[in-house]
């Protein structure tokens, strides 16, 4: 018994590779993980105009994160099949609870106040909805039939509208490709998606009709950002500069102009990557891009290796959406997608994301650590 | 084995998700390089291009902020200005030693330890060439001390800003209001660009409601700097243009007189300019001093301010509720005489209470003797609340909200400033929908006399008298005249106009009775016709603050301070040709013939003596 439920990978080399994986750490993952974060450090020091302060703040959220991420590799996926719907729900449940207080206290709330620290369920729909949507596709045989489609369509768009009229545009992205991810996994047909994303084109100008007053600035923004250099198109100009001043190869570790003299908005959050690309230049950002790579392709593999359609699923579904993380920032930056709220995953500042971003790693390293050993597969 | 691992060995479903797999790959893959791509083009491409406007000089866009527009007065007196505040800034590259220096400069100023503090925390987070200020707001002394020593003190030097300024404080204050700093709240819904740069906004008041032309449009410059942010020539300007300035109908002085007359005693004065609509006065006493506010007022100072029992912050002329009292009377009778339920001249029994019909309940006349018979004219000068129980009862309800609401009560003026409060006029629906119960006869009468659900603010009572006094053609009250800008100057707001359909004849009996109770020695406010060489249209009005019991007698003197009835007066002026409609309304005062009318007939006395003056 005892045998069959050690994982099967990797012979053990050291005492520390022996701990790691009585821990269920995967260590190539985890090794990602950790430069990327090491990296974080430096940007953010930088970025931050230097501020030891930030640092400390940032090294206690990331530490609490990492101890999330162990624990949550240690539990068995099984569990989290099981209590995939009870998660979901809450998670919906606490949605609502955060909407209605907000319309009580005016004006948008996106968290529960718990007394110690601040608590957004929009954080928690991120795992919960490929988790729900993954188990409920589970229980079908692949690829799944039309109905089952409809059903969990239906289950992506509750949390996803919940979260959009917050308004938080960019977790309500992340969140519909999450569960988006977990259908496209299970086999869902390319004509299938084609005839989606036609439907989607045609109702732009509907959506247009409902977005709030900001948001379409945001849009129209990106479309001409020279239109309005004091307000709305200023970041997206300055931020253009910094990394197109960058060249190459950088201005060096806190070289940085742009965001040292104040011209650069945001930049240890959502536009931190316009530092990074500044003082690191284009080998800097594509080594930054191919270590992103590297941790999604480890996760995929992940993805491909688990045993059963609920773990594949969500596994493929969590590496994909860290990719939509990382593009949608991105691309962001250097102008090639409008301005949402969506933070660079594991490098900007602010403790949510990285905490939901590293409790996803836990979760992909639960299921490749505690496989059985099948005869035949 | 448990079998929680059940895994379907199903080999279409395998090959189908390695497929998908490979496929996410592969589109990610595309993706990233489209990354690449345009980094490539920003990097490589555009390095030459990117590079000369971040490198050696770079171009900064900074805000020109426009100055605020002035408010004035309808005299041109200054209701709000911006005056030069002083603040001490040092620039610390250019001080050789720090320490010695604000050692100097704490003995020589006298400034606190904290204070010394903070700078060296702000000074921290700026750059060593960033002018950082030490003391805000320095005064004369201050100033002197010194501009002597001045020269000894390279990198220190005095810095001047403007700050708005309300000179006539807690005077005006519920007029003109305030501005203060911006917060987040307000940061999300404004402008970004109009506002990169400015500090504060208008918090209150006209300063609130007129915020946009007061604040004008901002500017921009183009700026060259060096690596360091130090500012080497200016490239290219966008002129700022400032906020319109702003003439209010509102006379200060006039206000001035209308606020002391109210002495000891809380509560408001409004004064309507009849042909027009202009408001002349809008006193609300206490006022507060609102210039502590605009450089960001201390907690204490706040609290203190929030719990006084006088309640300076509440607009008493925009947001109070009074009970109207006897001051509804002229209404009433007016919608008597236009329903036909009563004619002029025809007499009713006052025997000093009225009694509905099967109920024991006794309705009571303000005189316990009662009035004997009285008509219309009688009714009014001396204020016969039996004959007014007995005509509301013939009348009805509905006809009374009808008729009342073509006045204006139980809406918004639609004065130009915000937070304007709309009042109550009861009808049945109103009842049932609020506290789901049926109207009750013994309401009907009540309301007859201004009691019950009935509650107006002052502003409310003010234009209903103006439109009584203007014959029916509705007057809607505003407060700016016009506003002058930098190109164009533009007038005040649209007001709404239009006329209630009555009878010229019952309009003139109900004014001749409102001349009566100033001018006839039966009259409620006799003492001020005595001292007027003109005729004031006038209705005394008290406003129970809480209820006696049947059979139990209101005295005065018994009662504590808070408890005490408040004194109402609507009145305009000249009564033949009304040009200034009044409605005063002290709180606790008491008697509306000796404490509120005196104080509406001070402000018509000085309006129509300045108007003479003017008008010669």
């Amino acid at each position: 018994m005892k045998n069959e439920t050690r994982p099967e990978h990797f012979d053990p080399p050291s005492v520390i590779g022996t701990i790691l994986r009585r821990l269920h750490i995967d260590i190539p993952l985890f090794i990602g993980l950790l430069l990327t974060s090491m990296l974080s450090f430096l940007i953010l020091y930088s970025a931050g105009s230097q501020d030891v302060d930030i640092l400390l703040r940032q090294a206690a959220r990331v530490g609490l994160a990492f101890f999330l991420m162990t624990l949550l590799a240690h539990v068995n996926p099984y569990q989290f099949k099981r209590y995939s719907a009870l998660l979901f729900g809450l998670g919906i449940f606490l949605l609502c609870a955060v909407l209605i207080m907000g319309q009580i206290g005016k004006g948008a709330q996106r968290w529960l106040e718990l007394g110690l620290f601040r608590f957004q369920p929009s954080e928690m729909i991120k795992l919960t909805t490929p988790m729900m949507v993954a188990w409920f596709l589970a229980e079908h045989s692949m690829p799944p039939k039309f109905k089952q489609l409809a059903i969990a369509t239906v289950l992506i768009l509750i949390p996803t509208l919940l979260i959009a009229v917050q308004p938080d545009l960019g977790t309500a992205l992340l969140v519909a490709s999450s569960g988006a991810g977990v259908l496209f996994f299970a086999g869902l047909s390319w004509r299938f998606m084609f005839a989606i994303v036609a439907t989607l084109l045609s109702l732009t100008p509907i959506l247009w009709h409902f977005m709030r007053g900001y948001q379409r600035d945001r849009v129209l923004t990106f479309l001409n950002p020279e239109a309005d250099p004091l307000g709305r198109g200023y970041h997206i100009i300055q931020s253009k500069i910094a990394i197109g001043s960058g060249g190459i190869y950088g201005k060096g570790w806190l070289g940085s102009t742009q965001s040292e003299l104040d011209f650069l908005p945001e930049s240890s959050t959502d536009f931190i990557f316009a530092v990074f690309a500044e003082e690191f230049g284009l080998f800097g950002c594509l080594s930054l891009l191919s270590l992103y790579l590297l941790i999604i392709a480890r996760c995929l593999f992940i993805a491909s290796q688990a045993q059963d359609t609920y773990c594949r699923l969500l596994a493929s579904s969590l590496a994909f959406t860290f990719f939509v993380y990382v593009f949608v920032n991105i691309g962001m930056v250097i102008g090639v997608l409008p301005v949402v709220g969506v933070p660079l995953p594991l490098i900007s500042y602010g403790g949510t994301s990285i905490v939901t971003l590293l409790a996803g790693f836990g979760i992909l390293m639960s299921i490749h650590t505690h496989k059985k050993r099948l005869s035949h597969l | 084995m448990s079998p929680i691992y059940s895994v379907k060995d199903n080999t279409v479903e395998n090959r189908l998700f390695i497929n998908r797999i490979i496929a996410a790959f592969i589109v990610i893959m595309l993706l990233t390089v489209g990354l690449v791509v345009r980094l490539v083009y920003l990097q490589i491409v555009g390095h030459e291009h990117y590079a000369s406007l971040a490198k050696s000089n770079s171009v900064k866009i900074v805000p020109l902020v426009p100055t605020r527009g002035i408010i004035y007065d309808r005299q041109g007196r200054i209701l709000a200005e911006n005056t030069p505040s002083y603040s001490l800034e040092l620039v610390p590259e250019q001080i050789s030693d720090m320490d010695d220096t604000l050692a100097k400069l704490q003995q020589l100023l006298s400034i606190p330890d904290e204070k010394i503090e903070q700078y060296q925390k702000q000074r921290k987070r700026q750059k060593r060439f960033a002018s950082t200020p030490l003391l805000l707001n320095m005064n004369d002394e201050e100033l002197a001390k010194f501009a002597v020593v001045r020269p000894y003190f390279p990198g220190v030097d005095i810095h001047t800003q403007l700050v708005r300024h309300y000179p006539y404080g807690d005077l005006s204050s519920h007029v003109v209001g305030y501005v203060g700093r911006i917060n987040e709240a307000e940061l999300k819904e404004l402008p970004v660009s109009e506002y990169r740069g400015s500090t504060h906004i208008g918090k209150l008041g006209i300063e609130s409601s007129y915020e946009i032309p007061l604040h004008g449009k901002t500017g921009y410059a183009e700026i060259e700097t060096n690596v360091q942010a130090r500012s080497l020539n200016t490239l290219n300007e966008s002129d700022p243009e400032p906020g319109a300035n702003l003439y209010l109908t509102l006379d200060i002085e006039l206000q001035r007189t209308a606020y002391d007359a109210l002495e000891k005693y809380n509560g408001a004065v409004v004064a309507i300019e009849v042909k027009t609509g202009g408001i002349l006065t809008f006193a609300s006493r206490p006022g507060f001093d609102p210039n502590p506010f605009v450089v960001g007022i201390s907690n204490d100072a706040y609290q203190l301010l929030q719990d006084s029992e006088n309640q300076p912050l509440y607009n008493r002329a925009l947001r109070g509720l009074y009970p109207p009292g006897s001051t509804i009377k002229p209404f009433i009778a007016l919608a008597g005489l236009e329903y036909d339920a009563i004619s002029a001249p025809q007499k009713l029994f006052c025997p000093g209470y009225y009694q509905l019909p099967g109920v024991s309940h006794k309705y009571r006349d303000w005189r316990k003797g009662g009035h004997g018979s009285v008509n219309l004219n009688e009714a009014i000068t001396q204020s016969c609340d039996v004959y007014f129980y007995r005509l509301a009862g013939t009348l009805g309800i509905d006809h009374i909200h009808d008729f009342l609401q073509k006045f204006g009560f139980g809406e918004k003026t639609g004065v130009d400033l915000v937070g304007e409060k709309p009042g109550l006029l009861p009808s049945r629906d109103w009842k049932q929908e609020q506290k789901n119960r049926a109207w009750y006869p013994g309401e009907t009468l009540i309301t007859g006399i201004g009691q019950g659900y009935h509650q107006v603010t002052p502003l409310q009572l003010a234009r209903a008298t103006a439109t009584l006094a203007n014959k029916g053609n509705i007057v809607t009250p505003y407060l700016v005249e016009k506003l002058v800008g930098a190109h164009e100057t533009r007038p005040g707001p649209e007001v709404h106009k239009g006329v209630i359909p009555l009878k010229q004849d019952h309009v003139t009996d109900v004014i001749n009775a409102m001349v009566n109770v100033v001018h006839s020695e039966r009259g409620t406010a006799k003492g001020v016709g005595r001292t007027v060489n003109f005729h004031i249209a006038g209705k005394t009005g008290t406003a129970q603050v809480f209820n006696i019991k049947q059979n139990a007698k209101y005295n005065e003197n018994d009662i504590d301070f808070k408890l005490r009835d408040h004194a109402l007066f609507i009145a305009f002026a000249p009564a033949e040709d009304p040009e200034i409609a009044v409605a005063v309304i002290a709180e606790n005062g008491g008697h509306g013939g000796s404490i509120a009318a005196p104080i509406a007939a001070k402000v018509i006395k000085q309006f129509l003596k300045d108007r003479q003056k003017t008008q010669p």
